[in-house]
């Protein structure tokens, strides 16, 4: 499946993932307190960190940095409504600053061992019953799931576009989910055949 | 014990599928993704503690890195971005929806519905309301008027999601764990 991680390799990707978040807990911290001067420093920091990514890696950041346009045009419209310019700029830089840093750890990151670290940090809930193994198990199942849940969705609307010239809508999510359903007590019946999950 | 398991997997799943799925398949005209219906079905359906289960499994994987949100978003940056009250809001909606059908043993299609109305609009709403008006600096009525375009499609989706879980109830009782 795809993931959200960039092809440009960087110095980055070599990071432990495990600094990358703890840095970026702390810099989003510092982020969303910082005004004026010092969050501006923050926001050339976070330009010149993906700077060093290079042009490709760059250009990936600013397309994921894509769905905020309507918030900033929302904020843009409503502070010159309000003659309040400089806060928006504030709210505007913040957002850029926070969520670029988050997407560049998560362009530099694989999934694999964002997980890995995740497991580390669930390893003291194993006392409450959420064992670091049924966390793995059941990542991997949804992961497993989501095709074999749409190639049942497709299968089933290319069925309904066979035999009407109306669009399937909404009904095709019953005999969807009814289908997967039985293919999910299958798939816990092979799980316990095969030793249990827990 | 495994069958939970993979009930609370495949319906993680059914939330991904539900953003994958070309909205307009859906419902003509009206602009909305189906995700929030998984968010309401995995309540309704599993019930309130695995529902919520599910949806946060279903973030840990968005959280990963992997773009299963509506229009193929994904990633960290999401969690600090205007709409992350959603996020947040997403596993408490699935929970609250998953409590009023546990709890109010009227008719499973009526309290579906009513459970969805209730967690998957009125709890969600408060969640990212309160995000969008902390991250936008807007007060709390500012950011509701930002919301309120999403309320008839959401509608629409409460009562889905009390169909489904009805015709799911009658073709698959032992599914339904809500009620087990």
């Amino acid at each position: 499946m795809l993931t959200l991680i960039s092809s440009h390799r960087t110095w980055a990707h070599e990071v432990a993932a495990g600094w990358k978040l703890a840095g970026l807990c702390v810099a989003t911290l510092l982020i969303v307190q910082a005004t004026g001067l010092w969050l501006g420093l923050g926001l050339l920091a976070v330009l010149a960190l993906v700077a060093s990514g290079g042009v490709g890696f760059a250009g990936a950041w600013v397309r994921l940095l894509r769905p905020l346009w309507p918030f900033a045009l929302i904020v843009v419209l409503w502070h010159l409504w309000l003659r309040a310019p400089a806060t928006g700029v504030t709210i505007l830089v913040r957002l850029v600053a926070a969520v670029g840093l988050a997407n560049a750890v998560t362009m530099t990151t694989r999934l694999s061992d964002i997980l890995d670290v995740l497991t580390r940090l669930a390893r003291p809930l194993s006392r409450l019953g959420l064992s670091p193994r049924m966390l793995a198990l059941s990542v991997a199942l949804v992961i497993r799931f989501i095709p074999v849940m749409l190639a049942r969705h497709d299968q089933i609307r290319d069925a309904w576009r066979m035999r009407s010239a109306r669009r399937p809508g909404w009904r095709i999510l019953v005999p969807v989910l009814l289908a997967t359903l039985d293919d999910a007590d299958r798939v816990a019946e092979a799980l316990r055949a095969r030793g249990g999950a827990g | 014990m495994e069958r939970n398991l993979t009930h609370i997997a495949l319906f993680a799943a059914l939330i991904a599928v539900l953003g994958l799925i070309p909205k307009i398949d859906l419902a003509a005209g009206v602009p909305i993704t189906a995700q929030s219906l998984g968010i309401m079905l995995c309540g309704t359906v599993l019930g309130a503690r695995r529902g919520a289960l599910a949806v946060l499994l279903f973030l840990v994987l968005v959280a990963a890195g992997l773009p299963l949100l509506a229009g193929g978003r994904g990633g960290l940056g999401l969690f600090v971005s205007p709409t992350a009250g959603f996020l947040v809001g997403f596993p408490v909606a699935a929970f609250v929806a998953g409590l009023v059908v546990e709890k109010w043993r009227v008719q499973i299609g009526v309290s579906a519905c009513a459970g969805a109305v209730v967690g998957g609009i009125v709890v969600l709403y408060l969640f990212g309301i309160a995000g969008m008006a902390l991250t936008l600096g807007k007060t709390l009525p500012e950011a509701s008027l930002l919301a309120t375009p999403f309320l008839p499609g959401d509608l629409i989706k409460a009562v889905l999601a009390g169909l489904i879980t009805q015709t799911i109830a009658r073709m698959r009782p032992n599914a339904v764990l809500s009620r087990a």
